[in-house]
């Protein structure tokens, strides 16, 4: 085993995610050697910031784009050859394809939705975010899948470190295949500019509701946002979902109308100027990130509220 | 086309959670169960590609609380077979889950698993990439597409703004389901209750031994909610007066 702590970069359409930066910071805190780990096809520059001691490079046409299988296999290769005490990887979209199969190949212990790690320990944040759970290592070495907006980004960003190229390992024979990118339907609002958003939820219960909060939306002069499960349903187009698979959004004021706040939700939000949540269940953790909280029926508060606007 | 599609019951979160004695575990003595949401979508999309192109929609399970209902649920939405991995699987890893179902996976014809992206108690990490491991098929998750043509699978993944990545993959392969093409389907109680009479429920012995999480639970807490949120209280009348006052300071 080596001192050394692998942190997993993660960039998409040419960009580092900024939960690479998040586990950079963190892993220069747990002490050790930091080094990133960078797959790309032509990609090396996207290192240049990183605050680590060393960049392993892997550099194939095969890995221009993520591939859960491609990228999955040099991963692994590198984990076995190197040996480092800690995996640091997102629990994003890409790294839930990464995380649970470098545990099974490499045979190391792994703790998702982390939100707090130490040497022996990390905490995960289950029950959408209604318990967190610290777990004891049994080893020293372990995989952590970091939850995104964890830890602040800024100490993990620096003036890069030496870049070391390592030869990909044969990629021939892949089983999946990236096809293409598919950019989301434009024409709607566009949530992210809106300086205020009513944004609703589960607690609707029907899209025959929708014009209740619309008309809080219409009031303020701001847009109508949701939660995951009002996409998913069809009540509203994807270009109106906030949170991890929706879009990230800062608005001045932000709404929450009957959403319970599940962590995939907080990590699009949160960053908001002013969070008011309504809400009836006075446990719901969206009242742990709002700014004001109110527990009482939407059907009786927002009708009242767009009255007195 | 056959498709497996594990699932597994979560405690429902409309309930409020405590920690039980131990300080280790959910009190889970009143706990209500349900199908993990994602398994729910992971189900359907089964069922869809089912009515699509033919072929069996299999639905296996864990022994495990109220795993019955769930299985004879899948029956009544339209799984062929639903099969109950028996086994004492209370408290094990996902790990442990994992393997254990990809030992009874790996002895049935399959050509697609689907499961659940994700569960809320995923502490060891997700089922459909350790079950892809375990049986040595390829894997996509936080998948929003599944098309079927000529022996192969076009995925469409979910990634952050509404972007997707799509791929073409061979099969047999498992994904991770985000979400099903269309809400998933309800059945009446009364139709879980004819499958209860008339659905075979197979049972298989399982065994995920040889594999462990690595760690174990020293704590469990509610997280602190830092600060939290200034409540607004009285009648929806004054409560409106009082947010509408916030809300035009703040813009």
């Amino acid at each position: 085993m080596s001192n050394s702590i692998f942190v997993i970069a993660e960039h998409l359409k040419g960009k580092i995610e900024d939960v690479t930066y998040e586990m950079l910071g963190k892993a220069r805190e747990l002490g050790g050697e930091v080094v990133a780990v960078l797959l790309g096809s032509g990609a090396k520059g996207l290192a240049g910031n990183f605050n680590a001691d060393k960049v392993l490079y892997v550099d194939s046409p095969a890995l221009a784009d993520f591939n859960p299988e491609a990228y999955g296999k040099v991963i692994a290769s590198l984990v076995k050859s190197h040996g480092p005490k800690m995996v640091l990887v997102g629990y994003t979209s890409q790294g839930v394809d990464i995380a649970a199969g470098l545990s099974v190949d490499c045979d190391m212990p792994l703790l998702a939705y982390a939100n707090a790690i130490s040497a022996g320990s990390v905490t995960s944040q289950l029950y959408g975010g209604k318990m967190n759970v610290e777990s004891k290592l049994e080893g020293e070495r372990f995989i952590a899948a970091v939850i995104p907006g964890a830890f602040p980004a800024e100490p993990g960003k620096g003036s890069g470190a030496p870049v070391e190229d390592v030869a990909a390992p044969d990629l021939s024979g892949l089983k999946v295949l990236f096809k293409r990118l598919i950019e989301p339907a434009g024409g709607d609002v566009d949530i992210t500019q809106a300086s205020v958003l009513v944004s609703v939820g589960r607690g609707i219960q029907s899209a025959d509701n929708l014009p209740i909060v619309q008309a809080l939306a219409d009031k303020l002069g701001g847009a109508l946002s949701s939660s995951r499960p009002i996409v998913d349903a069809k009540w509203l187009p994807k270009t109106r979902q906030v949170g991890k698979s929706g879009l990230k959004v800062k608005p001045k004021v932000y709404i929450a109308v009957g959403i319970s706040g599940a962590p995939e939700h907080i990590e699009g939000m949160k960053g908001a100027d002013c969070i008011i949540a309504i809400n009836t269940d006075p446990k719901a953790p969206i009242f742990s990130y709002a700014h004001y909280g109110v527990t009482a029926d939407l059907f009786d508060v927002v009708p009242a509220l767009v009255e007195k606007l | 086309m056959n498709i497996i599609v594990p699932i597994k019951q979560v405690p429902d979160l409309v309930e409020e959670l405590q920690v039980d004695a131990s300080g280790k575990d959910l009190d889970r003595e009143w706990l209500k169960y349900k199908v993990s949401e994602f398994d729910d979508h992971a189900l359907e999309e089964a069922l869809l590609l089912k009515e699509q192109h033919g072929g069996s929609v299999t639905a296996i399970a864990l022994d495990g609380e109220d795993i019955d209902k769930a299985l004879f649920a899948a029956s009544a939405k339209g799984a062929d077979r639903v099969i109950k991995v028996t086994g004492d699987f209370k408290g094990a890893s996902n790990h442990t889950a994992a393997k254990a179902l990809a030992n009874v996976i790996k002895g049935m014809p399959y050509d697609l698993v689907l499961t659940g992206v994700q569960s809320v108690e995923d502490r060891d990490g997700q089922i459909a990439v350790l079950l892809a491991h375990y049986l040595g098929t390829p894997h996509i998750s936080v998948v929003t597409g599944v098309e079927v043509a000529g022996g192969k699978v076009t995925v469409h993944k979910e990634y952050g703004g509404g972007v997707v990545a799509e791929f073409e993959a061979s099969l047999p392969m498992v994904l991770g389901i985000q979400a099903a093409r269309e809400t998933p389907r309800y059945v009446p109680v009364s139709r879980v209750r004819q499958a209860m009479r008339d659905a075979n429920l197979e049972e298989v012995a399982g065994d995920g031994s040889g594999v462990s999480a690595g760690s174990s639970i020293s704590r469990m807490f509610k997280p602190e909610t830092g600060g939290g949120a200034e409540m607004l209280s009285g009648s929806a009348q004054e409560i409106a007066g009082k947010l509408a006052a916030i809300i035009k300071s703040k813009m």
